[in-house]
């Protein structure tokens, strides 16, 4: 089982540089529209965060930072929100995952796909974060204590 | 079985390199997909889903539900490894 680290650099360093990467990975998401980025490289950003928590603050921490098996439901919800994205297009009378007719928010078909982006990848983000943090977990839980 | 398998690679490797052989030249502007699709993705993406980014366009809408596969792909793979990585409580310890 991990342990809480003795050291004050480690543990001083992974508090401060943990917000940092959580911040950067929003930007990399949502600025994948212009900018090299997006689901898959935000989804692995936010989890290493999490891990770098995990390994430094000891398990309680950082159970009260993101719970012991949430990371299969986060990536189920992820894989969950993408497919109901298409669906919802099919709801507006298009083809399954065809933004343009995403039902009731804007007339502009190009701005309808850009939101219909950020929604898969918003999708991609949860389902690549919890599936790294599922398997994390099920490593360290499986290990001899 | 252990000449099976190994013949079994020997033949799907063989098969692989004859596949990769018959692939167009990396950068050819000849080739089939930089003919068609290609220019089109370049020329449309911004005024089809006002996003600069044609890594993001390909990715996100043209082949969204190549996406899909891939995301479920990733979720799937991760179950198959929390199953292998499973213990059981009640199974004799076994190491």
């Amino acid at each position: 089982m991990l342990q809480r680290t003795d050291s004050v650099i480690i543990a001083v360093m992974a508090r401060a540089l943990v917000p940092l990467i959580q911040l950067y990975a929003l930007y990399v998401h949502f600025h994948g529209h212009s900018s090299p980025g997006g689901g898959f490289q935000g989804g692995a950003l936010l989890a290493a965060s999490v891990l770098l928590y995990r390994i430094s603050m000891g398990p309680e921490t950082a159970r009260s930072q993101f719970p012991r098996g949430w990371g299969v439901r986060m990536g189920a919800a992820g894989t969950l929100i993408f497919a109901a994205t298409g669906a919802a297009c099919l709801a507006g009378g298009g083809a399954f995952l065809d933004y343009a007719r995403l039902p009731g928010l804007s007339e502009d078909p190009a701005a309808l796909r850009s939101l219909g982006i950020t929604l898969i990848e918003t999708g991609v983000l949860f389902a690549v974060m919890g599936t790294m943090i599922a398997i994390f977990d099920r490593i360290i839980a499986s290990e001899p204590a | 079985m252990r000449v099976l398998s190994a013949a079994a690679i020997l033949a799907f490797g063989i098969l692989m390199v004859t596949a990769f052989l018959d692939l167009p030249p990396r950068g050819d502007r000849q080739s089939p997909a930089a003919l068609h699709v290609s220019p089109y993705y370049v020329r449309n993406a911004e005024r089809d889903m006002e996003t600069p980014n044609v890594v993001t366009a390909v990715l996100a809408d043209y082949r969204g539900y190549d996406t899909l596969g891939e995301t479920t792909v990733i979720f799937t793979a991760g179950l198959a490894c929390l199953l292998v990585l499973y213990r059981r409580k009640n199974a004799p310890e076994n190491r």
